[in-house]
């Protein structure tokens, strides 16, 4: 019986993966045809001669009924074949190949961080503020939360370049060329993620620290660490866990920007220049990578949570 | 910025008092972005677009932040960018609030399928990242201001039509709605007339969040260089400018981060200071005391633990127990509430070994306050003092031994369902005592744990502990956790109603285990209860309290012959007299 639940829950899970990736497919097949205005055109360039406008339009299959235009992109997406970059004529495929490490460590690394801190964070204060007690903490708490949370990224980035490679020049300002480089990427793209989730950690905490299995922990006067870590945790992680994945996901499109301030060799600068540059199958294949990415992330938090809390295996998480 | 602060007349302060810090700070600096957004165009305009020779000059009376390569001043640009910033920010969060609350209100006026459908496409719309979303909207559209306004919006309008259909959920489904409907009135007059009314303060709070929200992502999108571009600026702009020159000159930052973070926190503390406002529980609880303190009585005398100092309390009884030792000695234990209000006044009783004490009252007489302070607990929310609390040979008003006292005392509490952990297996829990305090392995734990689940008669005492709490019946989980009483060979057992939430059927199969266990440990036993007709098959002596006060105490056989005194125990008696569940299955000598 217990395999039963888990299979349909694997099912369901694989209904929501595909439906979620086909529905990216398409938005992303559809990015040409928004624009407004003749398509071809607008890429070419206003200067461009009517040969030049031809030649993009076939290019981008533009001149070819739109169900034979998406069957080629459908079918290329499931081949890996993502076709060539209108600027280097490499492949798609191969770009994104060599930049999505780059990105996928800084994000992978600083969800780890993110997590780990603020469960940390949000339980230690939720425990020190318990009952009314040192409510100076629950004030700072609330208050340096705001003011990190209206720290966008990208300040938080430029303040630790001036802090830590200008004025101590102790870290790299720009690159990756070494593991230290990591070091303020990683900083800035988890500080706002990290004060928003220890926020949301610090509420349920003060939630959970009331139940009645927290007093029956602390009946059997076991320390505070072991009560927070083996009795609060658990219970934490699964409601925590549920709300989090907008926090996690976000974290995808901070690592965009923070390969700005850092000239991090990832997917966002490449991103940002196929937009400008309007290398359209790049920023297809980029925009299919990274929203793919954040469609895992959320099934891989859903799973996490039935392994945590085996009773979301029975309801699911609440759809609406 | 500093003329709407200055004024601080009594009567702004008790503004102030109203609004709660946070969101007063934050109306004061937003309605300052407002104003510098109006006037600094006209008063900075120049400065900040003027090319002088004066280039890359540091900080100066003459120019504040120093000046850019241009020679344009820094400090007049951080201040008319408000204006571009603040309007594009505006706009965008417009677009993400209509848009999305027309739209999550109009959901309810389409069929169930169809709306399940677009709001289950919404959640996952939702939990993907915005600036992924911003970034297809700026690729159609192209770089610029206009575009990356628009990208910001529409990537916020999931978030809105999720918190406006959920809000509308609730509404929709009641009882007047239908009523309406038979009555003709359409849906959309039920929306407009029901539901709208009802978003307005959620909607403000996640409105001034979005806010936040959406200047992070613009200024971002400007930063990256997808928005504003040159000339025009806005603070993602001026960063970017600044940025590459971190090292020459780093003052070029500061400006933009500035104001980026005033605004952005203007919002966020308007947002915050709302939540605040509207959750009146957080509120009331800023004003009182520190809780869950248990003193020493000033005036009373340190505890002289002789058998004397018992005898007071005791005087009514001339009963067998005098003889054995006590377990556990309560004296003049007093709980107030955190407003000072006395909830326990004076409670003295006694508990000899192997007694079984019976606690009775109503809900409300303070008898479960008075058993956890005596087991060293005192909850949040209360303080407790008293002249002397031993329990089980601890001085509880001294300094204890965790490790002792966890396993001398052991509890077993009124609802099974919610004082197991959910999220761990029963045998984890349960050995918690045994692993943590006595040094036990978990294996060693485990296996003593099956051992007493098999003498307790527990169905598969092996497997049992590697159950969840939810696969055990409420009774099963309360024989477990009497198992837990044994592992440890606690001394004494203090039970609060631990059979009030199991059925009638089950009470007599886990009072009988209960009373089998104490013997077999040769443990006291206070035990909570409001129900006479179980305290009086299972006590040797009962005490009954009323509003924190010890009104009367009587042995099982007084209390089972009907010989209670005090009118109050009487009409007790009388009450638990029609429902009397239990016969005399549990022991009784």
């Amino acid at each position: 019986m217990i395999a039963n639940e888990w299979t349909v829950f694997a099912m369901r899970k694989a209904a929501e993966l595909i439906a979620a990736f086909f529905a990216l497919i398409i938005l992303t097949f559809a990015i040409v045809h928004l624009i407004p205005g003749d398509a071809a055109r607008v890429v070419a360039g206003i200067d461009a001669t009517p040969d030049q406008v031809a030649q993009t339009r076939t290019d981008l299959g533009l001149d070819q009924p739109i169900l034979t235009q998406f069957w080629s992109y459908f079918s290329g997406v499931l081949t890996g074949d993502l076709g060539d970059s209108f600027r280097t004529h490499q492949p798609v495929v191969d770009a994104i190949a060599s930049r999505l490490p780059f990105t996928l460590s800084i994000a992978a690394l600083g969800i780890v961080i993110t997590l780990v801190v603020s469960l940390a964070l949000g339980l230690t204060v939720a425990g020190l503020t318990r009952g009314n007690r040192n409510q100076w903490l629950d004030t700072a708490f609330g208050w340096s939360t705001a003011v990190v949370l209206a720290l966008p990224v990208y300040v938080i980035g430029a303040i630790l370049i001036v802090v830590f490679a200008v004025s101590l020049g102790v870290l790299p300002a720009a690159g990756a060329s070494s593991l230290v480089s990591y070091v303020l990427p990683t900083l800035a793209i988890a500080s706002g993620p990290i004060a928003s989730m220890s926020r949301l950690v610090r509420r349920e905490a003060a939630v959970v620290l009331e139940q009645d299995y927290m007093r029956t922990a602390r009946g059997w006067r076991i320390s505070r660490l072991r009560q927070h870590v083996k009795h609060a945790t658990p219970n934490l992680l699964s409601s925590t866990l549920t709300l989090s994945g907008l926090i996690l996901a976000s974290m995808i499109g901070g690592a965009i920007i923070v390969e700005a301030v850092f000239a991090w060799p990832g997917l966002g600068r490449a991103v940002v220049d196929s937009i400008i540059d309007r290398d359209y199958p790049l920023t297809r294949g980029i925009i299919l990578t990274i929203g793919g990415i954040a469609i895992v992330l959320n099934i891989a938090i859903d799973i996490v949570l039935a392994i945590v809390d085996p009773r979301t295996l029975h309801s699911g998480k609440v759809l609406v | 910025m500093t003329a709407v602060i200055s004024p601080v007349t009594s009567r702004s302060r008790t503004v102030r008092r109203r609004l709660g810090p946070m969101l007063s700070t934050g109306l004061v600096l937003m309605t300052g972005m407002v104003l510098l957004a109006v006037v600094a165009p006209h008063f900075f305009g120049e400065d900040a677009s003027a090319l002088t020779d004066e280039r890359r000059q540091g900080m100066s009376p003459g120019h504040l932040l120093g000046t850019d390569e241009f020679g344009r001043d820094l400090f007049a640009r951080a201040l008319v960018g408000t204006r571009l910033t603040l309007l594009l920010t505006s706009a965008a969060t417009a677009i993400s609030v209509i848009c999305g609350v027309t739209f999550g209100v109009l959901v309810w006026m389409m069929p169930a399928r169809v709306r399940d459908l677009v709001l289950g496409a919404n959640s996952v719309a939702v939990a993907f990242p915005g600036l992924v979303l911003a970034l297809v909207v700026a690729a159609i559209l192209g770089p610029g201001a206009l575009s990356a306004t628009i990208a910001v919006g529409v990537a916020g309008i999931p978030a809105f039509i999720r918190l406006s259909a959920n809000m509308a959920a609730p509404i929709m489904v009641r009882d007047f709605v239908s009523t309406a409907r038979l009555l003709g009135v359409t849906r959309l007059k039920t929306l407009i007339r029901h539901v709208l009314p009802n978003l307005g303060e959620p909607m403000l709070i996640l409105s001034a969040n979005s806010f936040a929200v959406t200047l992070t992502e613009l200024s971002g999108l400007s930063f990256i260089g997808l928005g504003v571009q040159n000339p025009e600026y806005d603070f993602g702009r001026l960063l970017a400018d600044g940025l590459p020159n971190a090292y020459t000159q780093p003052i070029q930052i500061i400006g933009p981060s500035i104001m980026l973070v005033l605004m952005g926190g203007a919002a966020m503390f308007i947002g915050d200071g709302l939540a605040a406002r509207s959750s009146p529980r957080l509120r009331g609880l800023t004003r009182a005391r520190r809780t869950g303190i248990l003193t020493r009585d000033a005036d009373s005398p340190a505890p002289t633990a002789s058998q004397d100092a018992a005898q007071p309390a005791s005087s009514i009884r001339a009963h067998a127990t005098s003889a054995s030792p006590i377990c556990l000695s309560v004296r003049d234990l007093n709980i107030t509430d955190g407003s000072g209000e006395t909830l326990v006044d004076g409670v003295s009783f006694d508990v000899a070994q192997g007694e079984i004490l019976g606690l009775v009252g109503e809900s409300g007489s303070g008898k479960s306050l008075t058993a956890m302070t005596a087991a060293g607990l005192v909850p949040e929310g209360v303080n407790a003092s008293a002249s002397m609390i031993t329990t089980a040979g601890h001085d509880l008003l001294g300094p204890t031994s965790a490790a002792e006292l966890a396993r001398d005392v052991s509890l077993v509490y009124q609802d099974p369902m919610s004082t197991f952990n959910p999220a761990l297996r029963i045998g984890s829990q349960l050995t918690e005592v045994s692993r943590v305090h006595m040094g036990q392995s978990r294996t060693e734990a485990q296996t003593a744990l099956a051992e007493k689940f098999r003498h307790l008669r527990i169905s598969e005492p092996d497997e049992c502990g590697r159950r969840y709490p939810h696969e055990l019946s409420g009774g099963m989980l309360q024989r477990a956790m009497i198992a837990s009483a044994l592992l440890t060979d606690a001394k004494l057992i203090i039970a609060d109603e631990p059979t009030t939430a199991l059925d009638v059927t089950v009470q007599a199969e886990v009072l009988r285990q209960f009373a089998e266990a104490s013997d077999s440990l040769g443990a006291s036993v206070l035990f909570i209860s409001h129900d006479l007709g179980v305290v009086e098959s299972l006590c040797d002596r009962v005490i009954v309290m009323r509003c924190g006060e010890i009104v009367e105490e009587l042995s099982g056989d007084q209390l089972s012959a009907g010989r209670a005194i005090h009118p109050y125990t009487r009409s007790l008696l009388n009450a638990a007299a029609y429902l009397d569940p239990t016969d005399k299955m549990v022991r009784k000598e």
